[in-house]
């Protein structure tokens, strides 16, 4: 079977600043991977790459059989798709930021149909009736009228998870979507995205919360300086990491 | 007392007049400015190296010669290249294309000021760079830049003025022209300056407006 996710040989560098150095990964439809390791490890620019918002190269990203931002040629060399091409391919990857990223001049609602409107070309009707349904799912629906500006950092993120889902995407991936927030918002978000796994969405989670990886995730994934230094299921993970790299940073992480 | 109320009087339908084509040349530029300037501002975040290049170098030249030199250059220089235009046609390219150019800048500044994340976020949920920008930052921008935007439209007003030096009877040459027919220096200025004063009032008070309109952002 293909995979949903497959990396092969994964390269990035800013200048010479070389941040991925060879990832070699995949996730399997309805699996829910957690990524792990300390801050600079290359975790979050490894899933800025899984939707192009960083290019990169050597290296190669399949999301749902489709090779993202670049196709090969004659030579089997890989050349960079036209925009056309990377807009439907991103439409399949849902991303949700750190910094949420809600649009601040558009309302709860206006922010999640936005896209399916002007990108999938779906009937507005049909657009706030989806709208309606996700706002409920995460438990906004009364808040759909309401400004970004007048919503709490947990509703903001739980209204961009909605957002992000209008577009039916087939992989969600989240970038330390909890960071951003004050303690006492952490768990209603975790809470969605724990309802969005049972739902059985594929979800590749960057993340500084352990105990939603050991709880939720079916493999963790822990990075270091640019490589995947250990990966398994959380109980072998937390319970018997076999890295002395791993056994540092839960180390450093508990006290 | 070289104040003549009845000179005053008089002058005024005369200076009216020149106030229109001072109107009518303040909003042609604005306007054209502002086409300018939209096309501009996006031309300097253009990732495309050319059309980025091509607009600063048009800001370059344009901020870095004064609206005098232009408007003469156009006006007598043009002609010596067989290229002759009305001075109400100088007038208005002129002013257009240099209120073009500080239009440009505050847009390409709002731009850049809006939080690139929203450019990432838009561009993750599969919106081309076009549509992003047109629904997504530029109605943010649009926000940020009314208030300087307005006051480039005040300054530009003022410099109409200069218009008066390239035989277009505007405001401030109806005034000249008084003061040499009517042998009264005082009360035409007089004139000139309270019809400037009220036609620039109504925008600096918009700016107040649209500044405390805009004070808080995104709170809709």
């Amino acid at each position: 079977m293909t995979h949903m996710i497959e990396i092969h040989g994964l390269h990035k560098s800013f200048g010479d600043h070389h941040v991925l150095k060879g990832i070699d990964l995949t996730v399997d439809a309805g699996e829910v991977v957690c990524v792990i390791g300390p801050s600079g490890s290359g975790k979050s620019t490894l899933l800025n790459c899984i939707n192009f918002l960083e290019p990169y190269g050597p290296g190669e990203i399949w999301v749902d059989g489709t090779l993202i931002g670049y196709s090969k040629n004659g030579n089997g060399a890989l050349v960079r798709v036209a925009d056309r091409t990377l807009n439907q391919a991103r439409e399949k990857i849902g991303i949700v930021f750190q910094q949420f990223n809600l649009f601040p001049h558009l309302t709860a609602l206006e922010n999640i149909i936005e896209a399916p409107i002007h990108v999938r070309r779906i009937p507005r009707r049909h657009a706030v009736e989806q709208a309606h349904e996700l706002l409920r799912k995460v438990g906004l629906l009364e808040k759909a009228n309401a400004y970004p500006a007048r919503l709490s950092g947990g509703q903001q993120q739980r209204v961009a998870i909605a957002r992000s889902l209008a577009m039916e995407p087939k992989v969600m991936l989240f970038d330390e979507v909890t960071s951003a927030l004050d303690p006492e918002l952490v768990g209603e978000v975790l809470a969605v995205m724990l309802q969005l796994a049972k739902d059985g969405m594929t979800m590749f989670v960057v993340t500084h919360e352990m105990s939603f990886a050991k709880e939720v995730a079916d493999r963790v994934i822990f990075m270091d300086a640019g490589e995947i230094v250990e990966q398994g299921q959380p109980s072998n993970i937390f319970g018997s990491p076999k890295s002395e790299r791993l056994r540092g940073f839960l180390a450093r992480i508990r006290v | 007392m070289d104040f003549k109320w009845t000179i005053f009087v008089e002058s005024l339908p005369i200076l009216l007049k020149g106030a229109i084509i001072t109107a009518q040349l303040t909003v042609i530029s604005v306007i054209i400015g502002l086409i300018i300037g939209l096309f501009g501002g996006l031309g300097r975040v253009s990732s495309n190296r050319v059309i980025k290049r091509l607009a600063l170098a048009y800001v370059t030249v344009i901020r870095g010669i004064p609206l005098l030199v232009t408007l003469m250059f156009m006006y007598y220089g043009l002609p010596a290249i067989g290229i002759d235009l009305t001075a109400f046609t100088v007038a208005f390219l002129a002013l257009s294309v240099t209120n073009g150019a500080y239009v440009t800048e505050i847009i390409r500044a709002g731009i850049q000021s809006i939080d690139t994340g929203q450019m990432r976020a838009a561009r993750s949920l599969g919106m081309p760079y076009g549509l992003a920008m047109r629904r997504i930052i530029l109605p943010q921008v649009v926000r940020r830049v009314l208030p300087p935007i307005t006051n480039e439209a005040i300054t530009l007003l003022k410099n109409t003025a200069l218009v008066s030096t390239i035989a277009l009877t505007d405001l401030l040459r109806s005034g000249l022209e008084i003061m040499a027919s009517k042998a009264n220096t005082f009360s035409p200025f007089a004139g000139v300056a309270l019809i400037y004063l009220l036609m620039t009032m109504p925008l600096i008070w918009l700016v107040s407006r649209l500044e405390k309109r805009f004070a808080v952002p995104g709170s809709g």
